[in-house]
Parts: structure tokens; sequence; C-alpha cells
């Protein structure tokens, strides 16, 4: 009998202690690989596109404005970040006004406060200032195209000025990533020097890398959101570029995470237990076009192009990683609206060509063989050109290194007026970034975004009115239109939204993945 | 033997001359920008003056280069573009690290290749001979990027002895040749990275021994009395010029790193950061990689040069 009861006595502490272990804080070191080539820079905004800032950027840094990236069943959105509030100020719409944090510390020990915030404007955009860092002027500008200027109005408040007034600024801000100014004059701002000890205000403090090789974060377990305080004991960042390299390193158990496993890796990555995760997100695979000479000038033309995808066949080819393109956005952004959706129709497409006049319609795409965000480029651009092709276009291919793509991009149509179209992946982050920045005249590249000089006066009257509506509720409304007019007027091909697919050990637990280009890794375990 | 030294050295000082004038000139002539590594893909053309200012790409190429010239000749290569590291320090730890693999590649491949070919050289037309030969060409023709692939899926994913990727584990600072944790990221891109000289070595060690066994001097050796061990001591120390000349080629192949085996096995050498630095447009570090490799490669043939005049007293150097 006693024996019994001893025995029943120790199956209950065994079952305590394992309940015990259950409810405890959970731990262990979570090892990702990244798509990147390197090692993101640790100097504030990093590189390496948005890998750079997922796991590097917006694990050491913070900025005035965050994304709420605790809900994966509705697009992310901005949240209070280092600032608590931000109004647009009553008497000038050309002035926001951000209420900041209190009690925040860097993780060198030292206060948050208003005059950091300056800064850092001036480290990232005043080439005078002795802490002006070009990388970071480089990096962050593109978000800041209507900033104007910064100023302290006390210790808690500061006022953004803008140069237009532009509702959409708290969105731009959120990009903007603040560093130590304390750390940076201990360094006597060599950035080499502090790139080997940064210090931001972020959920993981930096621990040490090995050039090229490994970057390992630990929990900063002071940081402010103590919600968001890591549940790992540890953060490794590991670059495996090579695709094949990256499944091998998670089926081998060298990794927890990676990310972007090639579509023809899931089955392998499935049956060997590890989960896939995806959710569409801000991303879009498709064409811009020349709005200046050749073909695309005709909607008809664009609209034909539209119609003539059997955009199922290209998901797939991806085994299903992707999720079919019918407007800029996916449907499950709030903006999305209802426009108009071309589905496949070839008849369609075939007839609109002959009305335009176009057949057989010639056009040059300037495509690349690999890049950020841009999938599978080959194969998927064999696929479109030969379902154009099959309606009545003759499509050249015209594939360049990422690096001259980018180029051709940046500098626009005007000085490549003979392609007719790039494929250039787009993120749509925010509203700006999702819409505005392809349509707007004032992103005419090389000014901006816009590469082939579209212009519509209808559009440009509604962009003028979404960047001077300062009511959430109704610059809603207005998105939905320009959303709804630039598929009327078929400003783009439209092809797939990625899926972000990404393979996680089962030992991982606890990730949420966010409708984001950003995620947040702080809620993740691993088990031993 | 001093003066020949010294003439092979100066001798060597136009050569680096002529290289950094074309490894300066020829990063200019792909398409891209510089500063893509640190430019966003839509990053405006404002934007991009005022970071070229920064960095010195808004001056004449001419001048730029004058500039670079006068840095490198003392030894400053300047910052990496991309990871504001100075060239030097990342050139020297790229180099480091495929030297690693070059030192434990090289014997492997020189003693395996060699040995090959001595036994296919001194039994040709027998199966042996047909045996070796067949494996060299196996070894040379096998894409190494593929066999590390399948290396990589037996010993990494099958097995799981052998990591997959890196260059060290979790938590480790530095690599460490003789603790077994980091010794063992050594493992697969060695043996892929020694493939290819060893079918490179067996066939030429192969046809060398065979053309020397076929000489006069093999015949009055043998019409003397000498055993066959002592002929083909004699048949090895004469073919050796010819192997070691293709061992210097090869060696010099290895030190110049991989870009394929790297970037396979995610190793930090020479050939990942020249793949990287290519993707980048990563100037500074394309031309600072570019004329170390080079350098390299004139001395590797220098020392090659000096050893075969020391190991054949027929090769007479003025």
């Amino acid at each position: 009998m006693n024996q019994r009861w001893a025995r029943t006595a120790m199956l209950m502490a065994g079952a305590a202690v394992l309940m015990g272990a259950g409810t405890a804080r959970a731990s262990g070191t979570l090892t990702v690989g990244m798509t990147a080539g390197d090692l993101p820079i640790t100097t504030g905004n990093p590189d390496q596109g948005a890998e750079g800032l997922r796991f590097v950027g917006y694990s050491l840094y913070d900025s005035l404005v965050l994304w709420d990236l605790s809900n994966g069943d509705k697009p992310a959105d901005i949240k209070p970040g280092l600032a608590t509030a931000w109004h647009i100020d009553e008497g000038d719409d050309k002035r926001w006004i951000f209420t900041l944090r209190q009690g925040v510390k860097w993780h060198d020990g030292c206060p948050f406060t208003a005059d950091d915030v300056m800064w850092n404007m001036r480290y990232t955009g005043d080439e005078k200032a002795p802490e002006f860092n070009p990388a970071q002027f480089a990096q962050t500008r593109i978000y800041l195209g209507t900033y104007a200027g910064v100023e302290k109005i006390d210790d808690q408040t500061v006022a953004f000025k803008t140069k237009v007034p532009d509702s959409l600024f708290p969105y731009e801000i959120s990009f903007v990533l603040l560093i130590s100014p304390c750390r940076a004059k201990e360094v006597k701002y060599n950035w080499t020097e502090y790139a080997l000890h940064p210090s931001g205000t972020g959920p993981y403090k930096f621990d040490k890398a090995v050039a090229h090789q490994r970057m390992e974060f630990v929990p900063n377990t002071e940081y402010w959101d103590e919600a968001r305080v890591p549940k790992q004991d540890r953060l490794v960042l590991v670059p495996v570029p090579e695709a094949s390299t990256r499944t091998a390193a998670l089926l081998s158990g060298q990794v927890d995470w990676i990310e972007a496993p090639s579509p023809d890796a899931i089955g392998r990555l499935k049956s060997a237990g590890m989960q896939i995760v995806t959710r569409v997100y801000p991303h879009n695979w498709s064409y811009q076009l020349n709005f200046v000479k050749g073909p695309f000038t005709d909607r008809r033309v664009r609209r034909a192009a539209n119609y003539a995808l059997n955009r199922g066949e290209v998901t797939e080819m991806l085994n299903g990683l992707a999720l079919e393109e019918y407007g800029t956005v996916p449907p499950s952004t709030p903006y999305y609206g209802h426009p108009i959706e071309y589905k496949y129709d070839p008849d369609q497409a075939k007839a609109l060509l002959k009305e335009a006049g176009c057949v057989p319609c010639k056009v040059k795409i300037a495509i690349s063989t690999s890049g950020s965000g841009q999938m599978q480029p080959l194969p998927m651009n064999e696929l479109v050109k030969s379902q154009l092709d099959a309606v009545g276009f003759e499509v050249t291919l015209d594939a360049m290194d990422w690096n001259a793509l980018l180029q051709l991009t940046r500098e626009g149509v005007d000085k490549h007026p003979d392609f007719d179209a790039i494929n250039v992946s787009r993120s749509l982050q925010d509203p700006f970034n999702a819409l505005i920045r392809h349509v707007w005249t004032g992103t005419w590249a090389p000014k901006g975004s816009n590469w082939g000089h579209f212009s519509n006066p209808e559009i440009e009257k509604t962009i003028a009115a979404t960047l001077g509506e300062f009511n959430a509720q109704k610059r809603l409304v207005l998105l939905t239109k320009l959303h709804e007019q630039m598929n009327e007027e078929a400003v783009m091909i439209f092809v797939v939204h990625d899926i972000n697919p990404r393979a996680l050990s089962p030992k991982v637990h606890g990730f949420v993945q966010a409708q984001s280009w950003f995620q947040d890794l702080t809620p993740v375990s691993v088990s031993p | 033997m001093i003066f020949y030294i010294l003439r092979r050295i100066l001798y060597a000082i136009p050569i680096a001359f002529g290289v950094s004038v074309v490894c300066f000139s020829l990063v200019y002539i792909a398409p891209g920008d510089p500063l893509q590594t640190v430019m966003p893909p839509d990053a405006t053309a404002e934007t991009i003056a005022i970071v070229k200012h920064a960095y010195g790409f808004d001056k004449p190429l001419p001048m730029q280069f004058v500039i670079w010239l006068g840095r490198v000749v003392t030894g400053d290569f300047g910052l990496s573009i991309a990871t504001r590291r100075p060239v030097f320090l990342e050139v020297t730890d790229a180099l480091a690290n495929t030297a690693l693999l070059a030192l434990f590649a090289a014997p492997i491949a020189f003693f395996t290749g060699y040995a090959m070919g001595v036994i296919a050289g001194c039994f040709p037309g027998r199966w042996v001979d047909r045996l070796v030969t067949g494996a060299a060409v196996m070894g040379v023709s096998l894409p190494n990027y593929w066999l590390g692939i399948v290396l990589v899926i037996i010993f990494a994913v099958q097995f799981m002895l052998l990591p997959a990727t890196g260059m060290g584990p979790n938590g480790s600072t530095g690599f460490r040749i003789f603790e077994w944790s980091s010794a063992r990221f050594l493992v697969l891109p060695v043996i892929t990275l020694a493939m290819i000289p060893i079918g490179i070595l067996a066939r030429t060690t192969r046809a060398a021994v065979a053309e020397v066994r076929n000489q006069d001097f093999v015949q009055t050796l043998r019409a003397k009395g000498l055993s066959e061990w002592a002929v083909t001591r004699h048949v090895l120390k004469n073919s050796l010029p010819q192997v070691m000349a293709v061992m210097g080629l090869q060696f010099g192949y290895l030190i110049g790193g991989s870009i394929l085996v790297e970037t396979v096995f995610t190793w930090p050498g020479s050939g990942f950061l020249l793949s990287k630095a290519i993707i980048n447009r990563d100037v500074p570090v394309l031309q600072g990689t570019i004329l170390t490799l080079s350098l390299v490669f004139v001395a590797t043939n220098l020392v090659v040069d000096l050893l075969q005049s020391l190991i054949d007293p027929r090769i007479r150097r003025g």
C-alpha cells in the first residue's frame, strides 16, 4: 500500500514538474537562415532589403511609429512606437506633432529624449552635420519624400514639417529607425566601430557577430513593451543565399527557420515534419508599363495584356505558393474595393488588340535573372510571354542582372524609351508605396517609382485629396477609389502576389505570420 | 638565383600595375550602380547624386583611379560600400578562409591525383589505367556545385553527420581548427573542392609518366640492369616538373576560391566575397579582391618556377 502511495505521489510530482515546465517562460535559441547574401548592416536602417529590416532593423531598433504584427488575420497597420501619439497641427496641415514615449532607455543605458530624435534626423538627412551618414541617408530618404524638417517643441514633443499636406506621413516615418546618439558619440562617429556595438531601444540587444557568417542577439529584458520581450534566449541570424543549402540546413537541424524555401522543396520539407507557413502580404509581381511611347500607351492594349493572362497556370507552376493578382494590392487590403478584375479571357484580349490595331503587338520587356522579391523571374516571365504571344502579342524578353534592372528602373522611361515594360516586384507595405508612388506625377522617375510616367488628371485629383485628408475613414474611401481607378486604367499587367513562404522546424512555437513584409519574432520559442 | 628572384619580382611590378588598371576599369564596364548596395530600389536621382558625392563617385574616372592607386600603394584599399569595413580586412579575412580550404584540399587533391596518375601511367592500357582514367574524367566533369549539394544531402540531411552550411557553430567567435565543432565545417567543402584538381592531376601525371617511360634513357636504365623500382624513381623525378606546373596552377585556383563551392556552403572565402561584390557592385571590394588574387597568382607562379628549377637541374635560369 505504501509503495502504491509512493508511486502515486511520484507520478503526481512528475506531472506537476511537467505542468510547471509548460507554464514557465519558453526559451531556446532561434537560428534563422536568411536569403540575404550577407549580414545586414547594424547602423540604423539595414541594407539587404526587407529582410534586413525584418530581422535586424526592427529587432535592434524602434521607430516613432511601429507596425502591429500581432494579428495575422488582417493586413498589418501602424501603432505607437517611440511616439505614443501623433496628430496634425490644427493651424498648419503641413506640420505633424508627435508625443514621445517617456522612460525609454537605449541599450547603452542613456535615456531616449526629443534631442535624440533631432539628432537622428540630422544623422539621416543633414549633409553638413558631423553625424551625417550617407548610407543611412540613402536608406531612409525614399520614405521621406515630403519631409521638410523637424523641430523640438519640448522634451517630450517634436514636430515634423512636410513640403505638402501629407496625411500618410506617420506611415512614412515608421520606416526610419532611431539609433543611440550616446553610443555614436562614444565611438566618435566611427560607423565601422558602431556597427560592432550598435545600440537601439528595440526588443533585442546585439550580442556578437562574425563578419559575413553570423549575428547573435539576446533579449532586451527591459524593453518598454513588456508583451514583446523576446521569448527566446537567443536569436541567431545566418545568411544562406543558396536555396537548396537553406533547405538542407533546416532539414539537418542546423537552423530552425528558413526564409523563402524554393517551391520544389516544399514536399520534402513537409514530409520531414517541417511547418510551412504562408500568408498573403503586400507584394505584387507585375509589369510596370511605358506610358510615353509604344503599345501600352493605349488602354485597350493594357487591358488586352491583363485579359491574356491565365494566372492559375502561374500559381500552379509555383506549386501554389502565390495568389492570383487582379489589382495592385491583394484583396485583403482595406482599400481593395470593387475594382474591374481582368479574369482570363483570351477572346476578349484578341478583340481588344484588334480594336487597338496592334496585331502583332510587339513589346519589349526588361526582366531580371534574380533579385529581391522577384520570385522565379525566368520561368515566370517565359510563361507570361507564352500567354501574351498566344493572343497576338510578340514579346521580346531582355534579361539582365538585378542591379542592371534596378538602374534601368531608377532612371525611368525617358532614358529607356525602347522598353515597353519592366518586371520589378513591388513592396506595398503602406498606402503611399502601395498605390500613390506608381501613378503620381510627383514620383515620375528618376524622382520616384513611377517608371513609365503615368499621368491621369482624375487620378491626380484623388491623390491630392488623399494626401490632404487627415480623417482616417474618409481617407480610406479615397484610397479605395484610387485603387479602383488604377484598375480601370489597367496601370500594370497584374500577375501574382507572393504568399511569403517560410519553413519552420517543428520545434518552433508561437509564431504568428503577419500580412506584412516585417514579422515579429518576439513571441517565438524553440523547444529543445 | 638571387638575381633571378629579384628580376622576377621586378617583372611583377608592371604586371601588378597593368592588373590594377584592368581591374579598376573592368568593374565600370558592367551596367549597374556602384552604390547599389546602399541604395534602395526606389532611390531618386537627387538622393543618388548626394550619396555619390559623399562616397566620391561623382569624380571623373581617371581621378578616381589615381586616388585609388595612391591609396593602394600604401596598403589602403578603402572601405567596403556594403559593410563599411576596410577592404584590406575584408580581402585578407576572405583569403585566409579560402586558404584554409585550399590547405586541406590541395594535399588531398595532389596526393590522390598524383598517386592515381602514377599508377595509371605505369600500367598504360591495362584495366587499372582505364579505371583511373575513367575516374579522373568523372572528377573533372562533375560540376562541383552539384557534387556539393549531393554531399550535403547525404552527410548533412540523411545521416546528420556534418553541417550543411557556414563556418562554425552558433556562439563561436572564430574558427578553431583543432576543435571538431569547428573543423567539421571544413569536411564537405574540402572534399568538393578537391574533386576537380584530383581529376586534372591524375590525367596530367598519367600523361607525363607515360611520356617519360617511353624516352630512350629509361631503356638505357633498364639495359644497365636497374631494378624496376629504381627505374620508376627516375621516371617520377623526370615527370615531376610538368606535374608541378599544373599543381601550381591548381593551387592558384584553389587559393582564388571557388565562387560556386563557397556559395553552396556559404563559406566566407574570396570566391564568395567576389560574387557578393559583383552582385552588389561593391567596387572597392571588387577592385581589392581582383588585385590581390592576381598578385597571389603572380606569386604562386614565381614560387612554382623556382621549385621547378630546384628539382630539375636541366632547367637553367639566367
